[in-house]
């Protein structure tokens, strides 16, 4: 008898991952998505060891070089540097402020989001008002606001990038631990003696994680965004160290002579924007509960 | 060893509604309204009702999962009744809960082995190695396989999450079970599975079982004491056998006339209720039955009737001793 | 005369992204006039997805519907699953109505009672608002709800379940149809709800005369309202008889199974265990060889329970069951 009872029904076994995956790999804009953030990385990680210029080296006789006309790929700037390993070394900078916020905002979104949604009450409404307020500052102002205050620096920019960016994860996990807080097997947890830590790590937010990872793909892209706005208005990362945004600054000046100064790190930035949209857009129909039957 | 395993005194759950309007007067949601019985150790006590009567609420309140608003709960010989979340953690070993959605109650992203394997972790009881022996053997003792730790929830039947959810109550070799509706939402030959894996499971591990339903005769094929509830009171309590044989409550005898009978030739119908159940927001006053007992007199809308014994073990709360009432046929 | 509804080797498949799941594998049986059948199983059986096909209320996409549904009204009879759209338009709701589970979620919670009510009858009749509206009250006492003119303008939650429910039936009887099929109308209401309501579907059919096709997985309400059953396993019926033939003498295994899987209110009895029926339904995708229940069939005989499916076999007088063991079985457990 036990072993009938045990019988599994059999073609249930198909885990949900590969269903999630066979969805994802729908959705073509998304793997392109992937497949340029995977060059991106991969490019500005070990690029600058294959190229032969450094970006620093400057060599005023080649300056202005065009794009394709001579020895540097897409040409030079205005002290003879080569863009590309500019590029790529801005690249660094910027992918990693794009990470590192994201992370930064991930989790600290999380935590207030979590403890509010799970404790409810009075601490929930202070909690998510806080959030609603600071939500309510424009991104820019608040933005410039604090990168004034603050020595400019790699750090200390993407502590003011991913300040930016938290409210909205905060709130994402709010509304889904708020709902998940009832269920059944939460409530299972509580009786077994489970602690409130306990019962918020490993039981709700791995329930959550779907709509947190679209959330945090989507904030690199703002994360992106946001430092080259900030760069290119002088409060962000200072030269010499290159981003992508105070690249752009310093091409404005001879953007009718030498276009190619602002083309090159203006397409790198949309082409990683846009890359981390398509990948959380993919990502968020591909981890689509309602469209798992559990 | 006969313990009182749970004795429960006076309780009341009352919920405090929002205010409906600006200025108006908050509500009061009286899910348990002054219920007391006592489970003895070993035993199978049975809580029949039907929806509003606060079977559920008692399951959730007897284990501490809300908040009284008075009365006591005494288990094993312990007031738990004001005990804080810290307290309570060591005494919920102890005592566990099954639920009636065996979709609902299992984390769907956990593997089945870490979702039994929860209460060891909680409790800091197991090495990582005594905890897969523990599981397998508690995945064993409810019918399934150790293989199936590896598998996560959705693999699985209605009937069979029932039984991991059983697992992981009794892992932790608890004296008391809660069980919540533990076979509604299952198929009718799976009911009868689980009733039997559940009696087979409280022989072997000594358990004493709180078993919540709805339907009469599932109850009655499981308890050896039966608790009627209807509007957050208690109506009737008797042993099985003496509350089929000779009901003393008209709301009893109104479940078992309404039952459907699985044999044809008795269709016969007797009396049944007219109306339906009163909001528990507005009791009525008096006996909260009267107002659709065939048998209610005046008196019943003025005082409330006492919950008494009128043969040993036999309790009710109902104003008129002299009805011969009709049990199943 | 012929059989009001005459369903013939139905078969409803469904294309998930798993595969091609048969919810329904050749299903046939009639109905007369005036009669109530019980569809008895449980999940997988098929047997909501039976009663969909008829109303050919299943999803367009993702699914095909093959066999033929022979509806009889008045003289001329049609085959359901080969009319036009408009045609069967006007046969749902006012030829054949359907009440399901839960009243909550089948009732429009935006638009109250009567509106709804008159709603159904406009969609059929040709009369006025108030006509329909006098209508609706008429039939919201019909099923026994007091205050019936007062009722029409209440919302759906405004309303207790058996209320609801009552709203529903209502609502499917305003056009008076031939055929009222029943989806499980009583299984989320109380006990006590749910005896008065099968009360009121059987005062109904008495005084209309319309055939019911009552779909449910509780025996008990089987035997109170039922003429004649089928049982339902897996897609299939697995047996089919009068009622009190079937309770009295269950041919098939799976339903001898169900009914000691059913505890019954006798008093005096002892507690005792049931006698279960071991194992799961099958996966409607992998269902076994021959015999969709061998595997947790007691009586199971190799080479011959699982070579090939079973028909469905004559044991007496309007009594089918889909068995070839039948005979042993029946003295083996006499």
């Amino acid at each position: 008898m036990s072993d009938l009872a045990a019988a599994l029904p059999a073609a249930r076994e198909k885990p949900r991952r590969s269903r999630a995956l066979r969805r994802f790999l729908r959705h073509r804009l998304a793997i392109l998505g992937a497949i340029v953030i995977a060059v991106l990385v991969l490019g500005t990680a070990f690029g600058p060891h294959l190229i032969p210029y450094d970006d620093l080296h400057i060599d005023i006789r080649h300056r202005f070089q065009a794009p394709f006309l001579g020895p540097h790929i897409l040409g030079s700037d205005q002290l003879g540097r080569d863009l590309l390993a500019r590029l790529l070394m801005a690249g660094r900078v910027s992918l990693t402020v794009g990470f590192s916020a994201m992370a930064l905002s991930t989790v600290f979104g999380t935590l207030i989001g979590a403890t509010a949604g799970y404790y409810g009450g009075w601490l929930g409404t202070v909690l998510m008002r806080f959030v609603d307020a600071v939500l309510c500052f424009p991104t820019i102002f608040l933005l410039l606001a604090l990168a004034a205050f603050v020595q400019p620096s790699v750090l200390s920019i993407t502590l003011v990038v991913a300040a930016t960016a938290w409210m909205e994860v905060a709130r994402v996990v709010e509304g889904q631990v708020r709902a998940l807080r009832d269920r059944d097997f939460a409530l299972a947890a509580q009786v077994l003696g489970a602690s409130d830590t306990w019962i918020v790590f490993r039981e709700l937010l791995p329930n959550a994680i779907a709509p947190i990872v679209v959330a945090a793909t989507l904030n690199v892209a703002r994360a992106i965004l946001l430092e080259s706005y900030v760069s290119f208005l002088g409060y962000g990362i200072q030269p010499p160290v290159p981003s992508w945004g105070n690249m752009l600054e310093n091409a404005q000046e001879y953007l009718s002579t030498a276009p190619w100064l602002a083309i090159f790190p203006g397409l790198a930035i949309t082409l990683a924007v846009t890359s981390f949209n398509f990948l959380g857009d993919g990502l968020r129909d591909a981890l689509d509960p309602r469209l798992d039957i559990a | 060893m006969s313990e009182r395993i749970l004795e429960v005194r006076d309780i009341r759950r009352w919920y405090t509604l929002p205010r409906r309007s600006f200025g108006g007067r908050p509500e009061t949601l009286k899910a348990v309204d002054g219920v007391s019985f006592a489970i003895e150790s070993g035993e199978v006590l049975g809580l029949v009702g039907e929806s509003g009567s606060g079977k559920t609420t008692i399951g959730r309140t007897v284990l501490r999962l809300n908040p009284v608003t008075s009365g006591k709960i005494v288990f094993r010989g312990r007031d738990i009744t004001t005990l804080t979340r810290a307290g309570m953690r060591p005494i919920r070993r102890d005592m566990q809960l099954i639920f009636q959605d065996p979709f609902a109650s299992l984390n769907p992203r956990m593997t089945v082995g870490r979702i039994v394997a929860a209460p060891l972790a909680i409790h800091g009881a197991s090495s990582p190695a005594e905890s897969r022996e523990q599981v397998a053997a508690a995945l064993t003792m409810v019918g399934l396989l150790p293989r199936h730790a590896a598998r996560y929830p959705h693999e699985f039947s209605g009937g069979q999450r029932q039984r991991i959810g059983i697992a992981r109550a009794l892992i932790l070799h608890p004296a008391f079970l809660v069980a919540d509706e533990p076979v509604s939402a299952l198929d009718v030959s799976i009911q009868a599975q689980i009733v039997n894996l559940l009696l087979d499971l409280k022989d072997r591990l000594g358990l004493t079982i709180l078993f919540i339903a709805h339907d009469l005769a599932v109850v009655g094929q499981i308890s050896d004491r039966i608790a009627v509830m209807y509007l957050g009171k208690l109506m009737e309590l008797a042993p099985t056998e003496t509350l089929f044989a000779n009901p003393r409550h008209p709301y009893t005898e109104a479940l078992f006339a309404a039952a459907p009978v699985p044999d044809p030739a008795r269709r016969s119908r007797r009396v049944l209720l007219s109306g339906d159940i009163p909001s528990p927001l507005t009791p009525p006053s008096g006996c909260v039955f009267r107002t659709r007992c065939p048998y209610a007199i005046g008196a019943c809308a003025e005082q409330e009737p006492a919950f008494r014994e009128v043969e040993p073990g036999h309790f009710k709360a109902c104003l008129r001793e002299e009805l011969t009432l009709q049990g199943p046929s | 005369m012929t059989a009001l509804l005459d369903v013939h080797d139905l078969r409803v498949r469904f294309h998930s992204d798993d595969g091609v799941v048969p919810a329904v594998n050749g299903v046939s049986f009639s109905l007369e006039a005036g009669e109530t059948v019980a569809l008895v199983g449980e999940s997988g059986s098929g047997k909501s997805v039976t009663s969909l096909a008829i109303m050919r209320l299943t999803p367009r996409s993702g699914c095909e519907v093959g066999g033929k549904i022979l509806f009889r009204d008045g003289v001329e009879r049609s085959d359901l699953l080969a009319l036009p759209v408009e045609a069967m338009r006007a046969v749902r709701g006012n030829r054949i109505s359907m009440i399901f589970q839960e009243p909550m979620t089948s009732l429009n919670p935006v638009k109250t009672v009567g509106e709804q009510i008159a709603e159904a009858i406009l969609c059929h009749r040709a009369i006025s608002r108030a006509a329909a509206l006098d209508r609706a009250a008429e039939l919201l006492d019909l099923v026994g709800i007091p205050e019936p003119r007062k009722r029409l303008e209440n919302y759906p939650h405004h309303m207790s379940g058996g209320m609801r429910q009552r709203a529903m039936i209502a609502m499917a009887l305003s056009c008076e149809p031939a055929l009222l099929i029943a989806d499980e109308p009583t299984t989320a209401l109380d006990v006590t709800v749910q005896a008065q309501i099968l009360e009121l579907l059987k005062r109904l059919q008495e005084r209309t005369g319309m055939a019911v096709v009552f779909i449910t997985h509780n025996l008990g309400v089987v035997a109170e309202i039922a003429d004649r059953v089928m049982v339902m396993y897996a897609g299939r019926i697995v047996e089919q008889a009068e009622v009190r033939d079937l309770f009295a003498r269950p041919r098939m295994p799976y339903t001898r199974g169900l009914l000691r899987s059913v505890p019954n209110l006798v008093p005096g009895r002892g507690r005792r265990r049931f006698e279960a029926v071991p194992g799961n339904v099958p996966d409607p995708m992998h269902l076994p060889k021959g015999c969709s229940f061998h595997p947790r069939c007691q009586h199971f005989l190799p080479g011959l329970c699982d070579a090939a499916l079973p028909a469905l076999d004559v044991t007496e007088d309007g009594h089918l069951a889909r068995c070839v063991r039948w005979r042993e079985v029946a003295s083996v457990e006499a």
